[in-house]
């Protein structure tokens, strides 16, 4: 009976992350620009790659009675390191001038930048 | 709060050798009975108990990772629509949060909420530059924000 559970749930918890990578990566396909592509690749990989070792943790751990500390730090680094990687991608991509998608509605960062730069320039004129 | 947890550890230690017994079940009883201690002498003691700040952190954890699970809801919820509706845009928010650890924290949370992206950190911390997926409302999305998260990560720095 208790390998009936251990087996649907980790059954479970292993298909939803192969499912959330692969809709992740139709959403790097599909969406228009490097920033909403950004959301799909930070989000959706993060929670599937976390529930796919959670799985792994689980059947180790309680069908081969084996603890594997790895998988719980290989779980925290993924969790910690995934949104600053996004972070990094994302304000990369708006230093060097990557437009954003034409459909945008709103752009608060555009006016500060130029006034940066401005002052850079100034700077190196006096 | 670090000299809090110490002075738990040393009660831990003294509750062990006390009863000369050197085995885990010992000493999480000895560290039971130094929560009660601490517990009872919070006065006396700098700042806050500790537990409370444990809770808050436990509670920070709990909204990582429900956020965690809505942001993707929201965002395989977009890609596997017929056609895109979404209408992307940047937008501003002000934080009251001062240190790097807190700003740090902040834009990490933002990052994996539901279609919200950090872009950009002003050089003195007050300004955040977010991408959101979906901007109906920057506002409401700024105020809500700053409901909830700033307030569980203020609940833990101070």
């Amino acid at each position: 009976m208790k390998e009936v559970i251990v087996e649907s749930l980790v059954g479970i918890l292993i298909l939803l992350g192969a499912l959330l990578s692969a809709l992740s990566s139709f959403g790097l396909i599909r969406l228009p620009d490097v920033y909403l592509r950004s959301h799909a690749a930070t989000k959706s990989t993060t929670l599937g790659i976390l529930s796919i070792l959670t799985g792994a943790f689980l059947y180790f751990m309680l069908l081969d009675g084996h603890t594997s500390a790895r998988l719980l730090l290989g779980i925290i680094f993924v969790f910690i390191t995934a949104p600053v990687a996004g972070h990094l991608i994302g304000r990369a991509a708006y230093r060097t001038g990557v437009p954003l998608w034409s459909q945008s509605v709103q752009d608060d960062l555009r006016a500060i930048i130029e006034q940066e730069a401005q002052s850079k320039e100034r700077g190196r004129n006096g | 709060m670090a000299s809090q947890i110490i002075l738990n550890l040393l009660i831990a230690f003294v509750w062990m050798f006390l009863k000369n017994t050197w085995n885990p079940a010992t000493f999480i009883v000895g560290y039971l009975i130094g929560l009660l201690f601490l517990f009872m002498l919070r006065r006396f003691l700098k700042g806050d108990f500790y537990m409370r700040k444990v809770g808050a952190i436990i509670n920070l954890v709990l909204l990582f990772l429900k956020e965690l699970v809505l942001s993707n809801i929201a965002v395989i919820h977009e890609i596997i629509r017929p056609r895109l509706r979404i209408r992307p845009g940047i937008f501003t928010l002000k934080t009251e949060l001062k240190s790097d650890w807190e700003v740090t924290m902040l834009a990490c949370l933002i990052t994996l909420t539901p279609g919200t992206l950090t872009l950009e950190v002003s050089p003195d911390n007050g300004t955040l530059y977010i991408h959101a997926m979906d901007i109906e409302d920057a506002e409401m999305l700024a105020k809500q924000i700053k409901g909830s998260f700033e307030k569980a990560i203020m609940e833990v720095s101070r």
